[in-house]
C-alpha cells in the first residue's frame, strides 16, 4: 500500500518539475528533458539512454549472450602491445627498464576533487582506484617502494612515508580524506623532490600526480621547480580527471613522463594501471649498483622467538635474517636491526618477465597463404579455429619463433599474464637463461 | 535471478589437468617401470571421473623435446566405456613418446649432453592456456587445478618460465599439486605448490602410488578444507647465484637486471652494466641476450 502510493508520486513530481524547468529555461545535465519530454516515470528514464537489451545477441543454440566484442578487444590489445614495444625500441632488443622504483603518488584533495561527476565523488573514486593500483604495483615490482602525498589548501602534506609494503599505504587511503582549498603543484613537487633526494642512487625516482583541479596556486615560479625536478632525474607523470592543463603537460614533457586525461571511471582505471609495469628507463637516470641482499630461510614450525617487527613472541613460521639472525614476519622487508634488504627468490623472479618479454605474435589471415595447411586447433588451448556451421573461421596469430598458431584469447593471455609462449617452451632449444 | 559473477564455481566439481612426465631417460632408470606407473595413473583418472558426473580430466604429456595433449574427457569423442578410454590413452601416449624420441634423436647431434630434464614449463603453460579457455566459457564452470606427476630432475634453464607460470597460476587462483615419482625432491615444484596453495608429496613407496594419489589428490578444492593433507617440511626459498649455481643466503643483486652474485663484481655478466659505488656515472647497457 505504502509502496503503491510512493510509486505514483514521482511521476507527478517530475511532470511538474520538468515543466518548471522548461519554463525557467534551465538546461540540466539530465537528458530526460530532451527526449520523451512529458511526464516520464523514473523507471522509464533509466531505459531512455541505455537500452541494455541491445547488448545481447543470440548464439547458435538460442541462448542469450553479450555481443561478441572479441575482435574489437583483440584489436585494441594489439594496438597497445605494438605501441608499448615500439616506444622502447624494437621488440627484439632488450630494453632497459627501471625495476627498483621509488614512487610517490600525489593525490589532489582540493575543492575540485569533491565534484560528483565521478560517482560518488572524484576523491572517492581516486582513493579506490589508487588502492587497486598499489596492490598491482607491488605485485609487478616487489622490490619497489611507494609513498603518498596530498595536495590540500594550497599546501602539500605527506600522508605516508615511502615504504615497501602495501598495507600501510592502503590503510592511510582508506582513512577519512577531506577536500578543501586549492591544489598547489609547486609545493607538492618541492616536497617530493626533498624526499626523493634521500633515496639510494640505484633507485628510479617517479611521481604520479592524480589531478582533479584545473589550476594550481603556487607561492613562486613553478617552472623553476619543474627544472629542479628535471635536474634531479625525477620522472613525473600526471593523470587528469577533468581536462588537459598546460603546466601538467609541460611538466611531463620535461621530465619524460606521460600525461593522460581520463574520460570516465573505467578509462581512469585503465590509465592508472598502465603505470604499474616498469617504464622504459633512461640509462643515466639511475646508477647501476650491486645491492647487498639477504635470502632468509623459513623458520621451522614450533620454534618460539620474538619477532623484530611486532616485538612480541611468535611460534613457528617467520624468516631469519642471515646476518643478524633476528626473526622477521614477512618478506620483502628491511631488517630493522642490521638494515639488510631481505627478499626471497620469487620476488626477484616476478620481475624477470619484464627483462625477457614474449615477442608479439604475427596475425595470420583465416585462410592463410595458398598452399599452406593451417592447423585446425589452437596450440595452447585446443580450441577449434573453424567456425561452427558455416560461420567465419576465427582469427589466429602465430609466434615468430616457434611458428605455432594460437587463438586471439590465448594471445592476449600469453602477453598480458603468462609471459611464456607455450610453443617456445615446448621446444628444447629455446631456453632464455 | 541474481546475476552471476564472472567466476561462479560449483562447489565440488573439478577440472584436473594432469601433467605426465614421459622422459625416457628418467623412466629407463626408474625403480617403477613406466607401464606399472600407467597402471596406477589410469585407474586414478577413472576415479576422478567417477567422483562426480561433471568432473573433467585433461592429460598433457611432458616430453624431453615436446609437450602435447593426450586426453580430454570433455571431448565428445572420448566418451564410451572405460576400456576404450584406457586403450585410447595408452595408444596416444605411445605415439607421443615415439614422436618425442625422434625429435630428441634428431637434435641430439648438436647438444653436448643428453637432455635429462623434461619440459615442465611447456606443459604448465599449455595447462594454463586450457584453463583460461574454460574460464571464458561462461559463468558456471568446474574448479580447475593442476596435478604434476614429475620424475625428472629440474632443468635450471627453465627457471624463469616455470616461475612465470607459477605467478600466473597464483593470480588465477589455480593450485598446483605435485607428486614426485623420482628419486630427489624438486625445488621448482615445492615452490609452485607453496606459492599457489597446492599439495606437494613425494610418496615413500611407489608400489602404493594409486593409494597415495587417491587419498591425497582426488579430493576437490572445497572438500580440502576439511582434510588434513601433507604439509611440506620446509620450502627453500634461497636463491642460487648466477656464477656458481650454488645456493646462497646473502648475495649481491644487480640493480639493472636483478641477477644474483655471491661476490662483489666490477661488471654484471648478464647485462654488462658497470658498477661503481661512487657518484652515478653513465653506464653502458650492453645486453648480450
Amino acid at each position: 500500500m505504502y509502496g503503491a502510493r510512493v510509486a505514483f508520486q514521482p511521476s507527478a513530481a517530475t511532470a511538474s518539475s520538468s515543466k518548471e524547468k522548461k519554463r525557467r529555461g534551465e538546461d540540466d545535465d539530465d537528458e530526460e528533458d530532451d527526449n520523451e519530454g512529458k511526464g516520464t516515470e523514473a523507471w522509464e528514464r533509466a531505459y531512455a539512454d541505455e537500452r541494455s537489451w541491445e547488448d545481447l545477441q543470440e548464439d547458435e543454440s538460442g541462448l542469450l549472450r553479450p555481443i561478441d566484442t572479441k575482435t574489437l578487444v583483440h584489436a585494441q590489445y594489439r594496438k597497445r602491445l605494438l605501441l608499448r614495444s615500439s616506444t622502447g625500441g624494437s621488440a627484439a632488443s632488450r630494453i632497459q627498464k627501471g625495476l627498483i622504483r621509488y614512487l610517490y603518488i600525489v593525490i589532489d584533495l582540493s575543492r575540485a576533487a569533491s565534484e560528483t561527476d565521478y560517482r560518488p565523488s572524484r576523491m572517492a573514486v581516486v582513493a579506490r582506484q589508487a588502492e587497486a593500483f598499489i596492490r598491482e604495483f607491488f605485485d609487478q615490482n616487489p622490490l619497489s617502494h611507494v609513498g603518498l602525498v596530498t595536495m590540500k589548501d594550497g599546501l602539500a602534506h605527506r600522508l605516508t612515508e615511502i615504504g615497501g609494503s602495501p598495507e600501510a599505504q592502503i590503510k592511510a587511503l582508506m582513512g577519512k580524506l577531506e577536500c578543501c582549498g586549492e591544489a598547489s603543484l609547486q609545493n607538492a613537487l618541492e616536497l617530493v623532490h626533498g624526499y626523493l633526494s634521500q633515496i639510494p642512487s640505484y633507485g628510479h625516482r617517479e611521481v604520479l600526480i592524480l589531478s582533479s583541479a584545473l589550476n594550481t596556486c603556487d607561492p613562486g615560479d613553478v617552472m623553476e621547480t619543474v627544472q629542479r625536478c628535471k635536474k634531479a632525474k625525477i620522472r613525473c607523470s600526471v593523470i587528469g580527471l577533468s581536462a588537459e592543463v598546460f603546466i601538467c603537460k609541460h611538466l611531463c614533457e620535461e621530465t619524460g613522463g606521460t600525461y593522460t586525461v581520463a574520460l570516465n571511471e573505467s578509462h581512469f582505471k585503465e590509465l592508472l594501471l598502465e603505470h604499474a609495469p616498469p617504464p622504459p628507463a633512461i640509462a643515466e637516470y639511475a646508477a647501476a649498483n650491486l645491492i647487498k641482499m639477504g635470502f632468509p630461510q623459513r623458520g621451522a614450525e614450533g620454534v618460539v622467538s620474538i619477532c623484530s617487527c611486532h616485538k612480541e613472541a611468535k611460534v613457528g613460521g617467520g624468516y631469519t635474517c642471515p646476518r643478524c639472525k633476528v626473526r622477521v614476519c614477512e618478506l620483502p622487508t628491511e631488517c630493522r636491526t642490521c638494515g639488510l634488504t631481505l627478499v626471497s627468490s620469487p620476488h626477484l623472479a616476478r620481475s624477470y618477465h619484464h627483462l625477457f618479454p614474449v615477442a608479439p605474435f604475427d596475425e595470420v589471415s583465416p585462410h592463410g597463404r595458398p598452399g599452406q595447411r593451417l592447423p585446425t586447433t589452437c596450440f595452447g588451448c585446443q580450441q577449434s579455429f573453424v567456425g561452427q556451421g558455416g560461420a567465419q573461421p576465427s582469427l589466429r596469430t602465430s609466434c615468430p619463433k616457434c611458428n605455432q598458431f594460437f587463438c586471439i584469447d590465448c594471445d592476449i593471455y600469453i602477453h598480458e599474464s603468462l609471459h611464456n609462449c607455450p610453443g617456445c617452451e615446448s621446444q628444447r632449444n629455446s631456453s632464455v637463461l | 535471478m541474481a546475476s552471476a559473477p564472472s567466476k561462479l564455481y560449483q562447489d565440488d566439481v573439478s577440472l584436473v589437468v594432469a601433467l605426465l612426465d614421459t622422459n625416457p631417460f628418467f623412466w629407463a632408470g626408474a625403480s617403477l617401470p613406466f607401464s606399472e606407473f600407467l597402471h596406477h595413473v589410469i585407474p586414478f583418472i577413472n576415479t576422478l571421473l567417477l567422483l562426480n558426473q561433471l568432473n573433467r580430466v585433461v592429460l598433457i604429456a611432458t616430453g624431453t623435446s615436446s609437450c602435447g595433449y593426450i586426453f580430454d574427457s570433455g571431448d565428445g569423442n572420448s566418451s564410451g566405456n572405460s576400456n576404450a578410454v584406457c586403450s585410447g590413452i595408452i595408444k596416444k601416449l605411445e605415439d607421443f613418446v615415439g614422436k618425442d624420441s625422434k625429435i630428441t634423436k634428431g637434435s641430439n647431434g648438436d647438444s653436448t649432453r643428453p637432455a635429462i630434464s623434461s619440459l615442465l614449463s611447456g606443459s604448465l603453460s599449455l595447462a594454463l592456456c586450457y584453463i583460461q579457455r574454460i574460464f571464458r566459457c561462461g559463468a558456471r564452470h568446474p574448479q580447475p587445478r593442476i596435478l604434476c606427476l614429475q620424475g625428472s630432475p629440474d632443468g635450471p634453464e627453465q627457471y624463469v618460465a616455470v616461475m612465470n607460470s607459477i605467478f600466473s597460476a597464483q593470480r588465477l587462483m589455480i593450485p598446483i599439486d605435485s607428486c614426485i615419482v623420482g628419486a630427489q625432491h624438486s625445488a621448482f615444484l615445492q615452490q609452485a605448490s607453496y606459492i599457489t596453495g597446492g599439495v606437494y608429496l613425494k610418496p615413500q613407496q611407489l608400489d602404493g602410488l594409486f593409494q597415495f594419489l587417491a587419498a591425497v589428490f582426488a579430493t576437490d578444492l572445497h572438500s580440502r578444507n576439511f582434510l588434513r593433507l601433507p604439509k611440506p617440511a620446509g620450502v627453500d626459498f634461497r636463491a642460487s647465484c648466477f656464477c656458481h649455481k650454488k645456493t646462497i643466503d646473502m648475495g649481491y643483486v644487480c640493480s639493472v637486471c636483478l641477477s644474483i652474485f655471491c661476490k662483489y663484481h666490477k661488471k654484471c655478466s648478464t647485462c654488462g652494466s658497470e658498477f661503481n659505488q661512487a657518484a652515478p656515472d653513465s653506464t653502458i647497457p650492453d645486453q648480450k641476450h
